[in-house]
């Protein structure tokens, strides 16, 4: 039942959202104003910061960091779940599993989108993701080795993302916001299919019972990894909850998707992989064991099983589709004269 | 690793959609060689509703604008109607100039009916 969500809600509304883009940004604020105190005013009375408002540089930065990843996590995150399309085991599973692929580029775009409102474009994205200087999710260097990881991967996957996901709903920067708003409505349809098709599987034959533990047993893990460092290690942490860019700490966010996880996993019939986990009467939380975050840091990295496939699939594929690109663009200038409005020369 | 046959490069290079973009379109500035147009979308998702901003995207030419749109804005059937509108062709008011841009409504309270007060036990109005 993937569908529960069709109508667009209360999104932007009719305001010129990502609008007419300005150069580097913002003109400088008028004279005689203090932009940095109107800035820091509109943060504190949790208004929206929107594309042509003065912002500081490191604002700017930090944004086109954490959007540019995200964006190129999205599109990365194609692959692991592509290698399955021809393999699903039914058409149903595939049109749903091509559907949650399309998905993850309408994501990609509209991530692009919102970071292009900070005056950085898509292809300079792009090219640096190319050439290894931005980053995407760690997590998209792990293979999927068998069907039952697709399921995974939605469940535990989509699912920490969306805890990440929810809070940035409300973010600072209008753009990324209004994106994430969209995205989440998508996500949970992704959420909800990995774990049916877990389910499903859990209860089938012992094989496939089997099938689906071991996928948890590879996920779950780097799953908790998503959430970024423990929060007296995040570098950026901090800067980031007082600009309200970021809402709660990594290891709050960790905790939630923990204790949300315990029990979907008990209707599945399921084990998390790990022996420390048990409910906290006295925090109302559960307790869990220690990360590997060296694991974490080695993917990080490039050392991750997977880093070198994506990164080179990523590269392939656009170099391979730069004859569509070329031909849609002479295509659209040869035929420029002819449906261009009024006052459109020739060329 | 191995066992990944990643045996869908085509769908992806379709995925990844139009990879030519420039940021900024409506500074004109920073457009490199080949890069394509940003559109402004605009979705009316359903009759008797008016088409309402839906989000940015970049496309060689009006009629790729709309099919991506379509792609990209309305999977789940957000709409019924799509417009395209080249982003430089958007004029809008500037940040800077909002006071008095905008001052003029704001000591006009007399416009609002709430404004007005009305007798006790009035009705229908």
């Amino acid at each position: 039942m993937p569908e529960t969500i069709t109508e667009r809600g209360s999104r932007s509304g009719a305001e010129s959202a990502s609008g007419p883009r300005t150069g580097t940004g913002a003109p400088e604020a008028a004279p005689g104003t203090a932009p940095e105190s109107a800035f820091e005013a509109k943060i504190a009375a949790d208004e929206r910061i929107e594309p042509r408002d003065w912002m500081p540089d490191a604002y700017r930065a930090t944004l086109v960091r954490q959007i540019a990843q995200h964006a190129h996590s999205e599109i990365i995150g194609m692959q692991p779940e592509a290698n399955w399309l021809t393999r699903a085991p039914s058409l149903r599973r595939k049109a749903i599993l091509l559907a949650k692929v399309q998905d993850e580029a309408g994501h990609g775009l509209y991530l692009y989108s919102a970071a292009e409102t900070l005056g950085t474009g898509r292809d300079e994205l792009l090219d640096k993701l190319h050439a290894g200087r931005q980053k995407y999710s760690s997590i998209f260097n792990y293979p999927t080795l068998t069907w039952a990881d697709v399921g995974a991967i939605g469940w535990l996957v989509d699912g920490a993302a969306i805890i990440n996901q929810v809070p940035l709903c409300r973010c600072s920067y209008g753009p990324y916001a209004r994106a994430m708003v969209r995205i989440c409505k998508e996500e949970s349809f992704h959420q909800r299919q990995g774990y049916e098709l877990l389910h499903t599987l859990a209860h089938g034959t012992p094989e496939q019972h089997a099938m689906a533990q071991d996928a948890i047993d590879r996920w779950w893990w780097p799953s908790l990894m998503m959430f970024g460092p423990p929060d007296d290690e995040s570098a950026h942490s901090a800067q980031s909850m007082a600009w309200k860019i970021k809402r709660h700490s990594n290891d709050e966010l960790r905790q939630r998707f923990v204790d949300i996880c315990v029990p979907q996993a008990e209707i599945l019939g399921l084990t998390l992989p790990d022996p420390d986990l048990k409910w906290n009467e006295e925090r109302g939380q559960h307790d869990f064991g220690a990360i590997d975050w060296s694991e974490f840091k080695e993917v990080l990295r490039g050392n991750g099983p997977c880093n070198e496939q994506r990164i080179g699939r990523r590269r392939q594929a656009h170099e391979d589709g730069a004859w569509v690109r070329d031909a849609a663009a002479a295509y659209a200038a040869k035929r420029a004269p002819g449906t261009a409005g009024p006052g459109e020369a020739a060329a | 690793m191995s066992a990944e046959a990643e045996d869908a490069g085509r769908r992806t290079t379709a995925g990844s959609g139009g990879t030519e973009p420039s940021a900024d379109a409506g500074a004109g500035a920073g457009a490199a060689a080949g890069d394509w147009p940003l559109w402004e979308v605009f979705v009316r998702s359903r009759r008797g509703l008016s088409h309402v901003h839906a989000g940015s995207l970049h496309a060689p030419d009006a009629a790729m604008a709309l099919r991506n749109a379509r792609d990209l804005y309305t999977r789940r059937q957000e709409g019924v109607s799509v417009w395209v509108v080249p982003s430089t062709a958007v004029t809008a008011s500037s940040p800077d100039e909002k006071d008095p841009f905008f001052a003029p409504a704001a000591d006009k309270p007399y416009r609002h009916p709430t404004f007005y007060e009305l007798p006790e036990g009035v009705r229908n109005l």
